[in-house]
């Protein structure tokens, strides 16, 4: 211990709260590479095809990366680094869970969407079923879950802003908007795309020079790491604690993760931006890599910042040790690593909400306008001007739930939107690819169950009712539904197909399982 | 030829499906057979292996790892197998002129 001493005071103040000159720096620099981006991607904008999928020519490679990109949340640098230094292992449960969804995305979802949709993961579902009732039962599921997920990244990054840039809440909230809004209105896709590019390509590098120095305090072993944490804080910190006192909460959550990755809307859409359903396939695997690689490292920068930096500073500056990941920067590297670990952490969320603006807007355009309202009759050009439109609108949106939800705790957030997409995307997505017998009125009703029965169970769980409103107890036991609400939404799924029964549907199987395998004619 | 193309096609989707399920199978059962450790049996993961390495740790990344194993396999096989007989099936298909 007495190197480590040596090498580096320890911290017993921060610069955190106070303007950050190099995040400005590293933030402006992101921005203007971002924004340049933008404009190249701009002048190859000109279909929709361009817009929603970028042209279906980002290869395997970039496309992992863009995935990884969309996937990496700010929710889980700071959020898993933050609940490792403060609870030990407890927090590493969030590590593999947030991994163990892309194999399922893998094996079941990935090859048949990309053979079977253009745009949405709702054309999936839609492609043998009756268009309207599917379009619009999976539009509220995809932009329930669009919007929680947006307003957990809005709030974080208006709070990790105003704490390191000095400005006003609502200003941080009004810059991430106008920023997103350009990306995605200008460049769609195609800038989108190469915005997750640079920005998994920061985290990774940011995370690894993290890890790679805080490693280097005990001799680059992990394992003299864990040690060092043990002899600190107790061995409890290696073994599971209070965070599980509820084995049925832990399996829960556990099932909102596994299948809510398989039935995220800005995730799904990122398949059709690959040639075929062999890179798609492709890409998931670069993507899991990465993405595992990356939880690994959390193992890493959880337990760095427990031991070097110490729970009881990382709590001092926020409650729920979202702050970790920055204040282990700051050991390591003073306040110029400190600033260059926000503008990263900044940059995933920007990014991670131009993403999901992106797929709402498509929601609202492919789903809703052009298929439901125009019934498929709209020219090139009005589709394109409906999807921008209907970007401005998602980001406008955002913006105004970011101010609205100011201070509030959100953490929830995520893991509700991973409950929706769970519940309500991925049955009926599952059930449409794998059963002859799936109707539109039982995708329909599962999609419409799913999501309001997360909502209204959510509002009555011990989340809601007992930290947020301060209730002394909860109707609903669990904290996510997931558990109740996946089984609930394929029973309904599967009971409603039998009673309304869609003999079309059912000729058309055999012609979309054809196509699920050999991919669209002429592709 | 004793089968019709559409039987080749629809045997090879039922490979396909069988690998894909085996395969979430395996990852359900690994993930929530970590859980159920972490729900049921505390004190076992928090046996101790070597300085600083608990059994519950060393599960933990290797959830990750075998996670990834797995989509490998799946690629694997995918690539070599499946795509070479889709392949197959699709310059010799009846309904594509």
């Amino acid at each position: 211990m007495t190197h480590l001493l040596a090498a580096a005071a320890p911290l017993t103040s921060t610069a955190i709260g106070q303007p950050n000159r190099v995040a400005m720096v590293f933030f402006f620099v992101f921005i203007a590479i971002t924004m340049g981006i933008t404009w190249w991607a701009a002048r190859r904008t000109k279909t929709t095809e361009h817009f929603y999928a970028a042209g279906r020519t980002v290869s395997p490679g970039q496309n992992g990366l863009a995935l990884a990109g969309d996937y990496m949340s700010a929710a889980s640098f700071l959020g898993i680094a933050g609940l490792v230094s403060t609870t030990g292992f407890d927090g590493l449960i969030y590590s593999t869970g947030w991994l163990v969804g892309w194999p399922v995305v893998l094996f079941l979802i990935a090859e048949p969407l990309r053979n079977l949709g253009r745009y949405t993961f709702t054309d999936v579902v839609a492609a043998r079923l009756q268009q309207t009732p599917i379009r619009i039962a999976a539009a509220i599921g995809t932009l329930a879950t669009v919007t929680l997920y947006l307003i957990a990244q809005m709030v974080g990054a208006g709070g990790l802003i105003k704490l390191m840039f000095g400005i006003s809440y609502n200003q941080a909230i009004v810059i991430v908007g106008a920023a997103m809004i350009a990306y995605v209105l200008f460049g769609g896709m195609i800038a989108t795309t190469w915005v997750q590019i640079v920005k998994a390509g920061l985290l990774l590098g940011g995370a690894s020079i993290l890890g790679v120095l805080a490693l280097s305090h005990f001799g680059m072993s992990p394992t003299r790491l864990f040690a060092a944490a043990a002899e600190k804080y107790g061995d409890a910190v290696l073994a599971p604690g209070k965070l599980v006192s509820k084995p049925l909460d832990t399996i829960s959550l556990g099932m909102a993760l596994m299948f809510g990755t398989a039935g995220l809307p800005h995730i799904l859409m990122r398949f059709y931006t690959v040639r075929d359903a062999r890179a798609a396939r492709t890409s998931v695997f670069y993507a899991t890599g990465l993405i595992g690689y990356f939880y690994l490292m959390t193992f890493i920068l959880g337990f760095g910042a427990m031991t070097l930096v110490g729970p009881d500073l990382i709590k001092s500056v926020d409650k729920g040790g979202n702050m970790a990941a920055p204040l282990l920067a700051e050991f390591l590297g003073g306040t110029p690593f400190l600033g260059f670990i926000a503008a990263v952490a900044f940059a995933t969320i920007l990014a991670v909400v131009a993403g999901l603006t992106l797929s709402g807007a498509a929601a609202l355009s492919h789903d809703l306008w052009v298929s439901v309202a125009r019934k498929g009759h709209a020219d090139q050009r009005e589709q394109l001007a409906v999807a921008r439109i209907a970007s401005v609108a998602m980001g406008i949106v955002a913006v105004l739930l970011g101010i609205t939800f100011q201070g509030q705790n959100v953490a929830f957030m995520v893991g509700l939107a991973f409950a929706i997409a769970a519940s309500a995307n991925f049955p009926a997505l599952a059930l449409s690819i794998f059963w002859r017998g799936c109707s539109t009125a039982g995708a329909a009703t599962s999609m419409i169950v799913g999501t309001f029965t997360t909502l209204v169970l959510i509002y009555f769980s011990p989340t809601v009712q007992v930290d947020i409103l301060k209730h002394p107890s909860a109707w609903f036991a669990l904290k996510n539904p997931a558990l109740l609400t996946i089984p609930l939404s394929f029973a309904v799924g599967i009971v409603v197909s039998l009673l309304v029964p869609d003999r079309d549907a059912e000729h058309r199987f055999a012609q979309v399982q054809r196509q699920m395998h050999m991919g669209a004619a002429g592709e | 030829m004793t089968t019709t193309h559409a039987e080749q096609l629809r045997a090879l989707a039922a490979a396909r499906w069988r690998m894909a399920l085996g395969l979430t199978l395996a990852m359900v059962v690994l993930y929530f057979g970590f859980i159920a450790l972490i729900a049921f049996n505390k004190p076992l993961l928090a046996t101790r292996l070597a300085p600083g390495l608990s059994l519950g740790i060393l599960l933990g990344a290797l959830v990750i790892v075998v996670s990834w194993l797995l989509t490998w396999v799946y690629v694997a096989w995918a690539n070599r197998r499946y795509d070479v007989e889709l392949h197959r099936l699709k310059t010799s298909d009846p309904q594509r002129s």
